[in-house]
C-alpha cells in the first residue's frame, strides 16, 4: 500500500484514470486517518497517565503526613510557650494573662488608605455582591473585618447541629458541591453559572474548601459571609481539610500568614476552632445523606449526631502533653468510638470489593463496598450517598450501582487542563443533575497536545522529585539484582523495583523512557535516572541521607519554621536548628551526628550574624530538574 | 533475580505485563475491565497503527458473548499479546505519511505540478468526512485546531508532521 502511494504520487501523467486516482485518494486519505486516530489515542493515553502519577503521589503524601503530625502538634504547642514569652517581653496588642490569641477585633485599625472592601454587620446580599467583585479583583480583605467575620461565623455554627435537616421543593431545588480546595474561580464560576446563593437557592459545600489551591481564605470569607446572610439556605460540611493540622502542610495556613502578616496566627487560631464547629453532614429530604468522605460498617448516624463536635479539633492521633496545664480543658475529648465515627466519615472512601477495611492509602478513614453501602441506606432508610474527598477527572463518578455519588469542584486540580470540575442540583425527585465547567484562560489558547505535553512535564517532574528523595533505597535495590555489577538490569525487574520502592501503582514499563536510559538490547541503565535532578545546590559533601531526608520533608520543615518564626525575621540561631533537628530526627527515626547537622547549616552561606536564614537553608533542598539548573 | 531476553517464555511474559499495564491505566474501578471504546486507545498506546476495521475486527474477539460494554483483561490478554507477537498493525513511516499528504493537491490540480506543500481546510475537511473511515466531526476539529494554519487557512503538512512525530524528543536524550 505504502509503495503503490509513492509511486503514484511521481507520475505525473494526464492520463491518469480516474478510477485509479480514487482508488489511491481513499487509500491515503485512510492512512491519514489510521495515523491521526493512532496520535489521539497516544496523547489521551499520556494524559491519562498524568492524571494517575499526581493522584498516586498525593495520596502517598497524604499517608505519610499522619507520620508527622505528632512532630507538628508538639511544634505548634511548643511554639505557644515561646509566643506568651515573646509577646509579654516585647509588649504586643495582646492583653498578658488571657489566651494569647483572644484580640479584639475593634482594636484592629484600618486606615484610611485601606481601599479593600469594608464590612459591615449584619451582612445583607449587596455586602456581599460588593464582597464578590473585590475578591475577584484580587482586593484582600482587612484583617479586622476577616476576625469580626469569623466571630460572627462561630456564633452561627455553634447554634447548628451535627446533622443538618434540609428539604426541597420544586420551587426550591438544592445545589451540592464537591471539593474547592482554595481554587476561587471555581466558585465564582459555579456561581455564575448556577445563581448567587438565596433563600430560593439553597446551597451546599461538602468540604475541602481550603489547601493546595491559592485563594482558600477568599473563598472561606465568602462562604462564611453567605452563611451569615442565608444560615437557613446555605449549609457547609466538614471535610478532612478543615484541619489545622493538615493546613499546615498543605499550603493554607502558609496563605494566610502571607496574606496577614501580622494577624495570620491570630486568623488561623480562630479557625482552628471554628473548623471544629462545622457540621458534620446534610440530608437532604430524609434521603439523601452528604458528607465528605463516606462511611463505614460502623457509622451510626445518631451517635454522630449526639457527640460534641468541637472537641475534635484535628482528626490526627496527637500527643497528649501532661505538663500543658493551660490547654486542660481541651483534654475533656471524645471517646475513641466518637473519634472513628467522625473520621470515618470525613476520610473513607468507596471500593468495588465488599466489606469493609481500613483505607491503606490515606492512613485514616476506611474503604468501603458496596454492601457497606447497602446496609446503611437501608438501616436509615435513606435513597443515596454523595460525596466528594475523590479527583475526578469528569468533575464527578457514580459507583456502588449509583447509589454512591462522588462530587468534585476543583476544575484543572492538579495542572491547567488536567480535569473538568462538576455540581449537582436536585430537586425533589431526588434525581442528580450534573453541570460540569472548566475554568479556562482565555488568552490561554493552546492546543490539546500542548496542553497534554505541559500537564505530563508537571507530573513526571513530580515523580522525578520522588525518586531524587529515595536514591539511597532504590541504589541499594537496583544492586541487589545486578550482582554482576554491569549497572544494567532487565526491563521487569527495573519496573519491579521502582514499585516497590516507591510505593506507587504506576505503568511503569510506560513511563521508562522518560525516566531512564535503555541499552539497544534491551537493558536499562538504572543509574541513568539520577542525572537529571540534583538540588538546586550542590550537597555532594553532606550525608546523602540527610541530603534526601531534607528533599523528601523540606516543604513540611518550612512550615514548622513559619510557626515558629515570632518576629518573622526568617532566622533561626544555630542552637535552635540543632534542637529542631534533634526532635525532627527522633520522631522519624533517623540517626544522624551532631557534626553532620552542623557540616549542614554550615554548607550553607550565611553571614547574618551567625544566625541561619532558614528559608533560604530549605531552598537548597528543592529538587530541581538538571535543565533547569543549567539554564539558571 | 532470573536473566531475561533471549528466553522465549521471558519476552512473552514482558510482554503479557506490558499489555497489562496499559489496560489497567484505563481500568478505572480496580477490577480487571475496561469500557469496551477505551480498548483503541490501549492498542494505540502498545504501538500499533490500526485502521478502523481492523480494531472492529479485535473488538469481535475480545468482547463478551452478550456486549456488556465492557471488556475483561483475561479475554484481551491473549488476543493482544499475539497482535504484538505478529507485529500486527505496525506503525506508518513518516515519509509514507508525507506522501500521502503530498497527494492530494497532486490531485487536485493535475497540471500543477508544484508540491506546494499545503492543503487546503476545505480539501482536507472533505477527504477526511467524507471518504475512507470518515471522520467524526469532533476528530475532525480537533485535527484542525492542531493542524490548521489560521493565517492562510490551510495545513503545512511538513511542519505539522513533524510536529507530531516528536514524541520521541519527550524521552531522555539517548
Amino acid at each position: 500500500m505504502e509503495c503503490t502511494i509513492s509511486t503514484m504520487g511521481c507520475n505525473a501523467s494526464a492520463h491518469y484514470s480516474k478510477h485509479k486516482y480514487n482508488e489511491t485518494a481513499i487509500k491515503a486519505t485512510v492512512l491519514i486517518q489510521r495515523w491521526y486516530r493512532c496520535k489521539r489515542a497516544q496523547l489521551e493515553v499520556r494524559r491519562r497517565y498524568s492524571l494517575t502519577i499526581f493522584q498516586s503521589i498525593e495520596y502517598a503524601d497524604e499517608q505519610e503526613q499522619t507520620q508527622l503530625s505528632n512532630f507538628f502538634t508538639f511544634m505548634l504547642e511548643h511554639c505557644v510557650h515561646r509566643g506568651e514569652v515573646a509577646r509579654t517581653s516585647t509588649g504586643s496588642d495582646v492583653s498578658p494573662g488571657t489566651d494569647s490569641y483572644v484580640i479584639k477585633y475593634e482594636k484592629i485599625d484600618v486606615p484610611d488608605s485601606y481601599r479593600g472592601p469594608r464590612l459591615s454587620f449584619p451582612l445583607d446580599i449587596s455586602h456581599a455582591k460588593t464582597l464578590l467583585n473585590a475578591l475577584k479583583d484580587r482586593q484582600l480583605l482587612h484583617a479586622r473585618y476577616v476576625l469580626q467575620l469569623l466571630c460572627e461565623t462561630r456564633r452561627v455554627l455553634k447554634e447548628k447541629p451535627n446533622i443538618t435537616h434540609v428539604s426541597v421543593s420544586y420551587f426550591k431545588e438544592i445545589t451540592i458541591c464537591g471539593d474547592l480546595h482554595g481554587n476561587l474561580d471555581d466558585l465564582l464560576l459555579v456561581f455564575h453559572k448556577n445563581g448567587l446563593p438565596s433563600e430560593n437557592n439553597p446551597y451546599v459545600f461538602n468540604g475541602d474548601f481550603v489547601d493546595r489551591g491559592k485563594n482558600s481564605m477568599e473563598i472561606l470569607i465568602i462562604l462564611f459571609v453567605f452563611l451569615l446572610i442565608y444560615p437557613n439556605d446555605f449549609h457547609l460540611n466538614r471535610g478532612n481539610h478543615e484541619d489545622y493540622i493538615l493546613n499546615m502542610k498543605y499550603g493554607f495556613a502558609k496563605e494566610v500568614l502571607k496574606k496577614y502578616k501580622d494577624h495570620g496566627k491570630t486568623i488561623l487560631h480562630h479557625l482552628q476552632d471554628i473548623f471544629s464547629w462545622l457540621p458534620l453532614a446534610t440530608i437532604v429530604n430524609n434521603k439523601v445523606l452528604i458528607v465528605h468522605g463516606g462511611i463505614s460498617d460502623t457509622t451510626d448516624l445518631d451517635s454522630l449526631n449526639l457527640l460534641e463536635r468541637n472537641k475534635l479539633k484535628t482528626l490526627m492521633k496527637t500527643r497528649k502533653l501532661e505538663t500543658d496545664k493551660k490547654n486542660q480543658e481541651e483534654h475533656s475529648e471524645l471517646t475513641e468510638k466518637e473519634r472513628k465515627q467522625v473520621l470515618d466519615i470525613l476520610w473513607s472512601d468507596p471500593n468495588k470489593q465488599h466489606g469493609c477495611t481500613p483505607n491503606q492509602r490515606r492512613g485514616g478513614g476506611c474503604y468501603f463496598g458496596p454492601d457497606t453501602t447497602d446496609q446503611l441506606l437501608k438501616r436509615y432508610n435513606l435513597k443515596m450517598l454523595i460525596r466528594s474527598h475523590e479527583f475526578k477527572p469528569d468533575g464527578y463518578d457514580l459507583t456502588h450501582n449509583g447509589k454512591v455519588i462522588t462530587i468534585f469542584s476543583a476544575s484543572n486540580y492538579y495542572e491547567a487542563g488536567s480535569n473538568r470540575g462538576a455540581y449537582i442540583r436536585m430537586n425533589p425527585d431526588l434525581v442528580p443533575h450534573f453541570i460540569q465547567y472548566q475554568v479556562c484562560a482565555c488568552t490561554d489558547k493552546k492546543k490539546n497536545w500542548e496542553r497534554v505535553k505541559t500537564i505530563e512535564q508537571s507530573a513526571l517532574q513530580n515523580l522525578q522529585e520522588r525518586i531524587f528523595v529515595h536514591k539511597r533505597k532504590l541504589m541499594d535495590t537496583f544492586a541487589k539484582c545486578d550482582c554482576k555489577n554491569t549497572g544494567r538490569i532487565s526491563i521487569s525487574d527495573w519496573a519491579a523495583v521502582m514499585e516497590s520502592v516507591l510505593q506507587l501503582k504506576l505503568p511503569w514499563r510506560m513511563l521508562r523512557s522518560r525516566l531512564v536510559k535503555t541499552d539497544p538490547d534491551g537493558k536499562v541503565d538504572y543509574m541513568s535516572c539520577f542525572c537529571y535532578m540534583d538540588t538546586a545546590r550542590p550537597m555532594h559533601q553532606v550525608q546523602p541521607t540527610l541530603v534526601e531526608t531534607l528533599c523528601k520533608y523540606r516543604r513540611d520543615l518550612q512550615m514548622i519554621f513559619n510557626v515558629l518564626d515570632e518576629d518573622r525575621s526568617g532566622l533561626i540561631s544555630p542552637n535552635e536548628f540543632r534542637k529542631m533537628w534533634k526532635i525532627f530526627s527522633s520522631y522519624l527515626g533517623i540517626h544522624s551526628h551532631d557534626e553532620a547537622v552542623d557540616k549542614l547549616a554550615q554548607s550553607i552561606d550565611f553571614n547574618k550574624d551567625g544566625n541561619i536564614d532558614f528559608s533560604e537553608f530549605l531552598e537548597a533542598f528543592h529538587v530541581v530538574h538538571q535543565l533547569e539548573n543549567k539554564a539558571a | 533475580m532470573a536473566e531475561e531476553g533471549s528466553n522465549e517464555d521471558g519476552v512473552v511474559a514482558e510482554i503479557e505485563k506490558k499489555i497489562t499495564e496499559a489496560f489497567k491505566v484505563f481500568d478505572h474501578e480496580g477490577n480487571e475491565t475496561v469500557d469496551v471504546r477505551e480498548i483503541g486507545s490501549i492498542v494505540r498506546s502498545l504501538g500499533c497503527f490500526p485502521t478502523e476495521a481492523e480494531l472492529h475486527e479485535l473488538l469481535a474477539k475480545v468482547e463478551e458473548e452478550e456486549p456488556t460494554g465492557y471488556v475483561h483483561l483475561e479475554k484481551f490478554l491473549p488476543v493482544m499479546t499475539k497482535v504484538l507477537l505478529d507485529r500486527s498493525y505496525r506503525p506508518i513511516p513518516e515519509d509514507v505519511l508525507l506522501h500521502a499528504f503530498e497527494f492530494y493537491p497532486f490531485y487536485l490540480k493535475a497540471l500543477d505540478e508544484n508540491k506546494s506543500g499545503y492543503i487546503t481546510k476545505e480539501e482536507l475537511v472533505k477527504h477526511m468526512t467524507e471518504e475512507g473511515e470518515p471522520f467524526t466531526e469532533e476528530e475532525m476539529e480537533e485535527m484542525l485546531s492542531s493542524a490548521l494554519d489560521p493565517e492562510t487557512n490551510a495545513v503545512h503538512y511538513r511542519n505539522y508532521i513533524s510536529l507530531m512525530v516528536v514524541d520521541e524528543t519527550d524521552d531522555l536524550p539517548q
